[in-house]
């Protein structure tokens, strides 16, 4: 009897003895996962406190002026962001205009309508195409890309829309090949990866079932992709598109190749001009002076204050989406 | 309704009550039942193949117009896939090919000259678990109406309220008809699924499994529903549940293995089967 109660008392510690441990274990556990998510707090903090202090000799110096003028005179030592601001917001406008289409036409048709043989080889090539270095996309925007515009596409535009009073301004000027318009047609074809495979994804997260009631009440593709598959996959769907103009509003390398890197703001988006990333990628290395330093590290504070913009009114926009649709 | 005391070998008494030639063309031994009703749909020599496996085999059965046809049978046996015939939706997914007839009001819905969508807004569907639309309650009933009828305001009110009354669901809902359509109960998401289905009024309705992700007391509505739409619809029911086969249908098809081993009278398919397989299905011997 005392045996039997013995080898029970000694069970009963063992049993409390793991029990410690494992609440020692899940302790441990606990703390390091969130001296990791800290960490992700304390890199952002670090980011933006080293952005503001450095960017303060030239906010200091122009005051909210730096961001209102476009003198950029590295000899006198002025210093405006507007012309880089204006570049980065209108390339990636173009991006955009260009990209958001495209990605939406291909994923649907990989989703919706692409015979079996086909989805393999696309997915495989919007993959590859995501993974082609920035670079690569700048050299061959200016060897091949750029004297293409030049001959062919920018006449084209001048002769055309040019002509149209009004929206013609966008069009006018002589054909240089480099330039906004060109920075923007390369962005777009470097976020179209990113859209398209993140479109194709959430449009892949429809459950079947609800694809077919809609085909089962008569509903030709088109009405389905509009009423169901969209509305079903907007959160998705606007997260590929805000990752696709994060990528655009910060991209550097092919940007600086074939945006002509001149800090004018022009009525014309075929004239060369310059972004916020370009200019920072082209000056850093001959930057001589505090204030010229600073507005450089400035300039990078403004393209984070944008990005973080953007971010915000895309939650936004989900939040009112979300609300309006009453879930 | 529990047929589990049943004498399987029982021998069958339907099958000398109709002279030969209303043999089932599956080489069921009985005569078709409910001859003389008007045909819906003329199932004829149907195959059904999935990238070459032949997952149906000369299926030949009618669906009579204002009753309930029950397809049973154990998974995989081809009775979803038969309704996917019906409304075509296999159309939608490469390598699936259908051959024989299917005769919707005389016209054989297998033609490729057969418009889909039209086809489709003539034969609704019910799927197995609710599918509501990211929409509000009353966009949900209204986007099907939208593709065919252009309504005025007023119309489109009064054919919603008509939809979700019919399917017993407008007491519901009536007050909240702007809000969405995910936000219902399972079970009111499967009357709105319903009521979806009935507002752009077909003629033929296709239900797969419709109760089999709901609890008991909205099994118990959907039935309910579904007895009052015998009187408007032709209704073609898969179900796993052989008590609900009994209780909804006037005709049951058994089917095995993709092929239509019985069909006739639900009476008749539960409490005297010809089959051997029919009877071992139902009294629970296997499936």
């Amino acid at each position: 009897m005392t045996e039997i109660a013995l080898t029970l008392t000694d069970a009963h510690a063992s049993t409390a003895r793991r029990a410690r441990r494992q609440r020692l274990q899940d302790a441990a556990f606990r703390n390091a996962t969130l001296a990791f998510a800290l960490l992700v707090l304390l890199i952002l903090g670090g980011v933006t406190v080293s952005l503001i202090d450095g960017a303060l000799p030239a906010l200091r110096t122009f005051g909210f002026g730096f961001v209102a003028t476009e003198v950029w005179n590295p000899v006198t030592e002025q210093f405006g962001a507007l012309a880089p601001i204006y570049g980065t917001l209108v390339t990636s406008i173009i991006a955009m205009a260009v990209g958001i289409p495209v990605s939406f036409g291909i994923a649907l048709f990989i989703t919706e309508m692409c015979p079996a043989w086909l989805k393999r080889p696309l997915g495989v090539a919007i993959e590859l195409l995501a993974g082609i270095p920035s670079i690569i996309y700048g050299i061959w925007g200016l060897f091949v890309f750029a004297p293409f515009m030049q001959s062919t596409i920018q006449p084209f535009l001048i002769a055309t829309l040019g002509q149209i009073p009004g929206i013609g301004n966008l069009f006018m000027g002589p054909p240089y090949g480099i330039g906004i318009l060109t920075a923007g047609l390369i962005l777009g074809i470097m976020v179209l990866p990113f859209i398209t495979s993140i479109t194709r994804d959430v449009f892949e997260t429809v459950p079947p079932m609800v694809r077919e009631s809609a085909y089962g009440l008569g509903a030709t593709t088109w009405e389905v992709v509009w009423n169901v598959v969209l509305p079903y996959t907007r959160t998705g769907v606007v997260g590929g598109v805000m990752l696709g103009l994060g990528r655009a509003l910060g991209e550097t390398m092919a940007v600086t190749f074939v945006i002509g890197n001149a800090h004018r703001i022009s009525s014309s988006i075929m004239a060369p001009g310059t972004t916020i990333s370009a200019s920072i990628a082209n000056e850093f290395t001959e930057a001589v002076g505090d204030v010229y330093t600073a507005s450089l590290v400035a300039l990078g504070l403004i393209l984070f204050l944008i990005t973080f913009t953007v971010l915000s009114i895309a939650k936004l926009m989900l939040l009112r989406l979300q609300r309006k649709a009453g879930v | 309704m529990t047929m589990t005391h049943m004498d399987a070998n029982s021998p069958a008494h339907g099958s000398s009550k109709f002279p030969a030639g209303m043999m089932a063309a599956t080489g069921a031994e009985r005569a078709i039942a409910g001859a003389g009703l008007p045909e819906k749909i003329s199932v004829r020599n149907l195959d059904f193949f999935y990238d070459g496996y032949r997952a149906l085999k000369s299926i030949s059965l009618p669906l009579y117009d204002r009753q309930v046809t029950a397809f049973i049978g154990p998974s995989g046996c081809g009775k979803s896939t038969l309704l996917r015939i019906l409304n075509r939706m296999y159309d939608l997914y490469p390598k699936q090919v259908a051959t024989g007839e299917v005769m919707l009001d005389g016209v054989n819905i297998l033609s490729p000259k057969q418009d889909l969508n039209l086809l489709r807004a003539r034969v609704g569907m019910v799927f197995q678990k609710p599918t509501p639309f990211p929409m509000s309650i009353y966009d949900n009933i209204a986007f099907g109406v939208k593709l065919y009828e252009k309504l005025s305001r007023a119309d489109m009110d009064e054919r919603v309220e008509f939809s979700l009354r019919r399917a017993a669901l407008w007491d519901e809902v009536k007050d909240k008809l702007r809000q969405n359509g995910m936000s219902l109960s399972g079970g009111q998401q499967q009357r709105l699924c319903i009521a979806r289905a009935i507002a752009v009024k077909p003629s033929v309705l296709l239900l797969d499994e419709p109760t089999s992700a709901l609890d008991p007391i909205s099994t118990a509505k959907c039935e309910e529903l579904i007895d009052e739409l015998r009187s408007d619809y032709c209704i073609a029911i898969v179900t796993h549940n052989m008590q609900q086969a009994a209780r909804i249908s006037n005709f049951t098809a058994f089917m095995y293995l993709g092929e239509l081993i019985e069909f006739g009278n639900t009476e008749e398919i539960f409490t005297n089967p010809t089959k051997e397989k029919t009877s071992e299905y139902i009294t629970g011997r296997f499936g």
